[in-house]
Formats: structure tokens, C-alpha cells, sequence
């Protein structure tokens, strides 16, 4: 016991009695493992009581070197790379991806599979938006929500699983298309899902959008202005929120959006509130964009699921083996000697989180010479902690929430 | 009336009023279906755990309702997703900070192997740091299989001797991983 | 329209820095041309800051490394949300000595984009705030982004190479 008191007098550190108020600031580790964090990200706090003073983020704790792993990689084999970036909403990584390659070999799609297409993206994004919306909810303290609406994942998840076999990590498609045409049940369970969904979606909102508890804690919470949103570059509903009607969807068309109608919605503040709303809100304009490409695709030629250049889009497995023609294209395009023009391209899609972009460098050679992703998690989240100071710590993990950082996003 | 099921007791010497079996058996049975798991997820395998503690495949039904986020009351530590070098030396902590008895499991390809990251930046395996017990696997797991897992783990955890973890290979074995 | 507005601003700014803009082109529509280190944070203010331009969105900015040129070019996006025009500004630096101004002096965006940047290029950004490593280790003492350096672990015993074929 000497030793010990003997160090803190020797050290001047201060030993608190009930009598004199504790004036020095507390360190506080949040992370990278804290439960309130959901994934691996690293906080250290100086807190002054229960208020945060200054704060640092440490990231990288699941840094993968996606991009050096693209740099070995043939094009195709890089879309399971884009599944594992934004995992909430693979689909449209994966697409996003595909057109990416299309615009640099110059692939013009028929409009059914733009549609398609369209249909896969807003079930992505509607799925994105659940798991942030219902664990926003949930930090406040509303278990329900998320236990509710996660029900609405599986069947998102149905829907891809009809399309291409997989889950959450889906691989969806391929340069130049869709690898198989949707069947009858996959469409089946579309229309079920459009019929089911907004009622359980008007439900969560009824349960939360003027609940007194979620927008005491959530209003007026983590106000961000436009100027300084602009200014940290962010994307997405968070961008959206603070009242910058920014959506590559329509500022930068890809996948014939431009033949749908939908709208952009913003917020005002910019506050955790408003994300939220804005993020609900999406999900009611992507159940209209789905609704809007079921109706289009009637009038469109049936199953036509892939563009027509063989050069580039493998051929059916059964071809392969029996056509002498399919086996070259098939050898080609595996052992990546397809004439891909040397150039460099960029091309952003919408993701859940926000502006997705994929900056690639073609050399002519087998894999990309270079592959940026534009990872929108990135770039958002290096305000968390200059936002976070003055706020109260249980306003800073709903804050964290509201961002929906995907640590495999962030990290790449 | 629920349907719900209760487990048969153990093998057993039972007369009018008695009941013996060895405490082996009886504490096996106890823990194996009340494991607290610490899930450890960083990336898609931890979306996919959500999808199994979500109520479709509800994870609770099988005594793990309670997820324990400290390591110092949790019984079984689910590894999901990528672990970076970077965050080896954080999991070794958690590990190190759980209480014996302790049980590992690695879901997904990344938690196993490195899965399909092979880079210079990620942990080839958490079998190079801590001792595994069940591996899952699958790019990611469906939930499925990780409740397969866990019920593989809850017949280790049944099946496991009351001395097993003061035996000399068990020993050696966490001294292998630099573990005392 | 697209072509029109990118050659006003090839006018534009060539009137504004003269010789110091070249390697102009359009690859899919989007206006690329290198500068060089000394100018390009004044390049960069103009774009963002001249009522013709108005390129206040840095959408991206990263390096590559091209080591048969011994460079490392710095690659800006940028974006100008109301005339919706993206843009693409790069300037080559010396692998050897990559050293370059920080663009986080115009926007606060810049700054874990050029640690990134830094960690795995090791682009020098003079004036950052926080020139740290940010997705490695700090105990890491390459930019493993350099094509010099493999992807794989090179200190891995268990993948012997006979099994690889190589």
C-alpha cells in the first residue's frame, strides 16, 4: 500500500475527496471493441464529466487492402471484393462495379436489365436503410423496431437468394448483365414484399417518428450545416439531412434512373432526427422506384437479362462445354485477355451510405493497373470526432449510429 | 399447452427420492444451454450474426438470449468477420480477459483462414493467436450454420471432463499460444 | 454541353496558369489535365473558389504509383454540384521525393483522404495537420501500395510456394 501512495504523492496525481469538484478531464477508451459501437471503431475521449471534451478515431482495425487485392485480381473476380466493402447493401456495390467496367468497354445495357438492375439497388438500399434506421432505435432504447423490421432483411434476402443463390454477400450479376433471368418466384416474392413492407413500414414509423422519448433524444442532436457538410465531403442521407439535395441518382444518372420519377428528400438541420427521416423517407421512394420498375418492365421484351457482347459476358456453363465458339469466349474472358481500351474511368453510384465511386486505371493488361474505391463510410465519418465534441457521450453513440459507418467500408 | 421441451437427465443412478450422476454430466448439461456468447464482430459475418439473433432464427431459443458484450462474464467468444493484424493483439486481449471455462469459435472463412483476404494486412486465421474450438464455415456463414456451430459447441461444452482444463495437454496447449 | 463547358474551363484556366496546365483531355466525358506541385493548391482555390468554375466538392483523392516513370501521380476529383461537371486534376511527383502541398488548407475533407494517401504511397503532404498512418499499423515501416511490394504477407511459413505452381 505504500508503494502506491507513495507514487500518487510523488506524481501530483490528484486524489479526490467529496469536497472538492474533480476539474481534471478523464480519458475515456471507446472501443474498438465497445458494444455500443457496433464494429471497429476506436474513440479515445477526453470527457469532462459525462461531455466530451476533444475526441480522436483510430480506424483501420479490419483494413483488408481491398486495393492492392484488386490490383491481382481479373475484372470479374474483384465484384466479391465490392460485396465485402458496404455489406448492408452489397447489390449495389457489386453493380456499381459492373458498371464501372461497362463504361470503360464502352457496353451499352438493353433497358430491361437497367431495370432489373434498379430493383436489386432499391432493395439494397431499402435494406441498408432498416439496419441503420432500426439501430438508431435501438440505441435509444427501442429493441422492438429492430427485431420488427429485421423481418423485412429476410425477405430482401429471399429475393436476392431467388436471383443468385447467395445471402448478403450476393455477387449479383456480371459485367454486362445478370448471370441468370429472375424467375416467376423471385418476381412473386417482390410483389409480396411491395404489398408487405410498407405496412410494416408505416408501423415503425408510427411507433417512432412522434415518439416523445426518440425525438428528445434524437432532434437537435449533432446539428451539422450544409457549409461544413460540403466541406468534409459528405454524401448520402447525411448529406441529404443537412439540406444539399446531392443524389448521384440524379445529379449523374446511371441504369436509365432518368426514366423513373422519384424524390429527392431532404432535411433541414442536419440532426440525427433528420437523418433518420430522411433515411425513412428513402426507403418509401425506393419501394415507389421498384413499384415504377415492375410496371416498366411489362412493356419491355421478356428475358432479355444480359447485353449482347459475347466478347465480354461469359457464356451459359452448358455452352461451354459443347460449342466450340462459347469455350474461346469463355478461355478469353477467364484468362482476362478481352481488349479492354487503356483508359481511366470514374464512375460513382448512390450507395446506402452515399456517393460510391470506383476510380479505375486500365493498363490493357490482365487486372486493373490501379482501382480506387470512393468508400463514402471514409470520408463521412472523419467528422465523428470533431462533431463530437461539446455533445454528451449517450448523444455521440446515437450520433455513431446515425452515421451507419460500415467498419468494411471504412477500412477497405 | 406450450410445447415446450426439457432435456433428458443424464445418465443416472435414480430410487424414491435420489437422484446420482456425476457433476461432470450435470454441470455439462447446465452450461451447454446457458452459454453466454461475447459476439467479437467486425465486418459481414457480424451483419449475418445479426440476421440469427433477429427473430426469424432467434438465437435465444437455445440459452443464448443473453449476449454478453464484457469478456469477463462471457462463457463462449464468437469470432465473426476479418481480423486485421491491427486488431490481433485487441482479440488476444478479450480472450485473455474471459474466464476459464472458455470456448472459441470462428465464424466465417476470414475468423478460419483469412478467407479470400491473403494480403499483408490481415490475420491468416485466429488459430495463430488464440485456441479455436469449432470453426464455421462460409463467406459468410448462413445462420444456419452458425447455429450448427453453436450446437456444436454446446455438445463439446456437454461432453467436456470437469478436469480438462487443469490437465497438463491443456496446459501446453495455451502455452503454445503464449498464453499462462 | 458537357464538351462546351469543359473547353471554357480548359480557357479558363489556361488564361489563369498558362503553361503550367497540360495533358489536357477527356477520357468518357470527364475533363482531366496535369499541373504541377507548386500551383496546385492555387489551381485548386480557383477551381473552388472562382464564380465560373465553383468546383466546391473534393469528391476524391488519391495516388498512383507508376514505377517504369519512377512518379506517383496525385489524383484530385472534384465536383461542381450545380453545373454538375466532375473534373480530374493530377500531378506527378518524383517517387524518390513525393512531396506536395495539402489541399486540407481548402477543404477539411482532404485530410484523412492524404492520410490514407500517405499510408499507402507515402505522399508527403506539407502542412497537413496530421500526418499519421491511418489504415496500417504504425509499426509498418513500407507504403505497401507501391507496386514494389507483394500483396501477400511475405513473412508467411504455412504457403509454400511448390503448392502455388511458382
Amino acid at each position: 500500500m505504500n508503494t502506491l501512495v507513495d507514487k500518487i504523492m510523488n506524481n501530483n496525481i490528484p486524489v479526490y475527496t467529496d469536497n472538492d469538484p474533480q476539474e481534471e478531464l478523464v480519458t475515456l477508451n471507446l472501443g474498438p471493441t465497445h458494444p455500443a459501437t457496433h464494429g471497429v471503431f476506436q474513440n479515445v475521449l477526453q470527457m469532462d464529466g459525462e461531455r466530451i471534451v476533444s475526441g480522436v478515431s483510430t480506424i483501420g482495425y479490419i483494413h483488408r487492402a481491398f486495393e492492392k487485392i484488386a490490383e491481382h485480381r481479373p475484372f470479374y473476380q474483384i465484384t466479391p471484393l465490392t460485396d465485402r466493402l458496404n455489406y448492408c447493401s452489397s447489390p449495389i456495390n457489386n453493380m456499381g462495379w459492373h458498371m464501372t467496367v461497362e463504361k470503360l468497354l464502352n457496353i451499352q445495357m438493353p433497358k430491361r436489365v437497367d431495370y432489373l438492375r434498379v430493383i436489386v439497388m432499391e432493395l439494397a438500399r431499402i435494406s441498408d436503410h432498416i439496419i441503420c434506421n432500426t439501430i438508431i432505435a435501438q440505441d435509444t432504447g427501442a429493441t422492438t423496431t429492430f427485431l420488427y423490421l429485421f423481418q423485412f432483411r429476410e425477405h430482401i434476402y429471399e429475393i436476392y437468394e431467388e436471383v443468385c443463390g447467395a445471402r448478403l454477400t450476393t455477387n449479383i450479376g456480371r459485367i454486362g448483365g445478370f448471370e441468370r433471368d429472375f424467375n416467376e418466384i423471385a418476381f412473386a416474392k417482390i410483389n409480396k414484399f411491395l404489398k408487405e413492407f410498407p405496412v410494416a413500414l408505416r408501423e415503425f414509423e408510427s411507433l417512432l417518428n412522434r415518439n416523445r422519448i426518440f425525438i428528445d433524444r434524437t432532434a437537435g442532436v449533432a446539428c451539422v450545416t450544409a457549409e461544413t457538410a460540403l466541406d468534409y465531403s459528405w454524401s448520402g442521407p447525411l448529406l441529404r439531412a443537412t439540406g444539399v439535395d446531392y443524389d448521384v441518382r440524379v445529379s449523374d444518372p446511371y441504369s436509365s434512373y432518368q426514366d423513373f420519377d422519384f424524390d429527392v428528400p431532404v432535411g433541414t438541420s442536419g440532426d440525427i432526427y433528420d437523418r433518420y427521416l430522411v433515411r425513412n423517407e428513402e426507403m418509401w421512394q425506393s419501394v415507389r422506384l421498384i413499384e415504377q420498375a415492375m410496371e416498366k418492365l411489362k412493356n419491355e421484351p421478356p428475358h432479355i437479362f444480359h447485353a449482347d457482347v459475347p466478347d465480354f459476358y461469359l457464356p451459359p456453363k452448358e455452352q461451354v462445354y459443347n460449342n466450340m465458339e462459347a469455350l474461346i469466349y469463355h478461355f478469353k474472358i477467364v484468362m482476362g485477355e478481352i481488349d479492354a481500351p487503356k483508359a481511366e474511368v470514374y464512375h460513382a453510384v448512390e450507395g446506402g451510405n452515399g456517393e460510391l465511386g470506383f476510380y479505375l486505371i486500365n493498363d490493357g493488361g490482365r487486372t486493373p493497373y490501379r482501382l480506387h474505391f470512393r468508400r463514402p463510410s471514409f470520408i463521412n465519418y472523419q467528422m465523428y470526432a470533431p462533431m463530437s465534441k461539446g455533445m454528451l457521450l449517450s448523444d455521440a453513440i446515437i450520433n455513431m449510429s446515425s452515421m451507419n459507418i460500415i467498419a468494411g467500408e471504412l477500412d477497405a | 399447452m406450450s410445447d415446450i421441451k426439457i432435456v433428458d437427465a443424464p445418465a443416472g443412478i435414480e430410487g424414491s427420492g435420489f437422484f446420482a450422476t456425476s457433476f461432470d454430466k450435470v454441470i455439462g448439461l447446465a452450461r451447454s444451454h446457458s452459454l453466454w456468447p461475447l459476439p467479437f464482430a467486425t465486418s459481414c459475418c457480424g451483419i449475418e450474426f445479426m440476421a440469427t439473433m433477429g427473430s426469424h432464427y432467434d438465437f435465444g431459443r437455445f440459452g443464448s438470449e443473453r449476449l454478453s458484450f464484457s469478456p469477463r462474464q462471457a462463457d463462449l467468444l464468437m469470432v465473426m468477420g476479418t481480423i486485421a493484424k491491427k486488431m490481433s493483439p485487441v482479440l488476444k486481449q478479450v480472450y485473455l480477459q474471459m474466464a476459464e471455462p472458455r470456448w472459441v469459435m470462428a465464424v466465417g472463412a476470414c475468423a478460419s483462414s483469412g478467407g479470400i483476404f491473403d494480403t499483408y494486412s490481415v490475420l491468416q486465421g485466429i488459430d495463430e493467436i488464440i485456441p479455436v474450438d469449432v470453426y464455421v464455415p462460409g463467406c459468410p456463414p448462413r445462420p444456419e450454420a452458425i447455429l450448427d456451430g453453436f450446437g456444436k459447441i454446446q455438445e463439446l461444452v456437454r461432453n467436456e471432463s470437469g478436469r480438462r482444463r487443469h490437465s497438463p495437454e491443456y496446459k501446453d496447449m495455451l502455452a503454445s499460444y503464449g498464453i499462462l | 454541353m458537357v464538351e462546351e463547358t469543359n473547353h471554357d474551363l480548359v480557357t479558363l484556366l489556361s488564361e489563369r496558369f498558362g503553361e503550367k496546365i497540360k495533358g489536357v483531355n477527356e477520357p468518357y466525358g470527364l475533363l482531366t489535365f496535369e499541373t504541377t506541385k507548386d500551383v496546385i493548391i492555387d489551381v485548386l482555390r480557383f477551381l473552388k473558389e472562382d464564380a465560373n468554375a465553383a468546383f466546391n466538392y473534393l469528391t476524391d483523392l488519391t495516388a498512383v504509383h507508376y514505377p517504369e516513370k519512377a512518379a506517383i501521380a496525385v489524383v484530385y476529383h472534384l465536383y461542381n454540384m450545380v453545373g454538375k461537371i466532375r473534373i480530374r486534376v493530377k500531378v506527378f511527383l518524383h517517387e524518390n521525393h513525393p512531396d506536395i502541398p495539402t489541399a486540407t488548407v481548402l477543404w477539411n475533407g482532404a485530410n484523412w483522404m492524404e492520410r490514407e494517401t500517405y499510408d499507402l504511397f507515402g505522399v508527403k503532404f506539407e502542412g497537413h495537420p496530421d500526418l499519421r498512418r491511418i489504415l496500417n499499423m504504425d509499426e509498418l515501416n513500407v507504403h505497401p501500395m507501391l507496386k514494389q511490394y507483394p500483396l501477400e504477407d511475405p513473412n508467411r511459413v504455412d504457403k509454400k510456394d511448390e503448392y502455388f505452381g511458382r
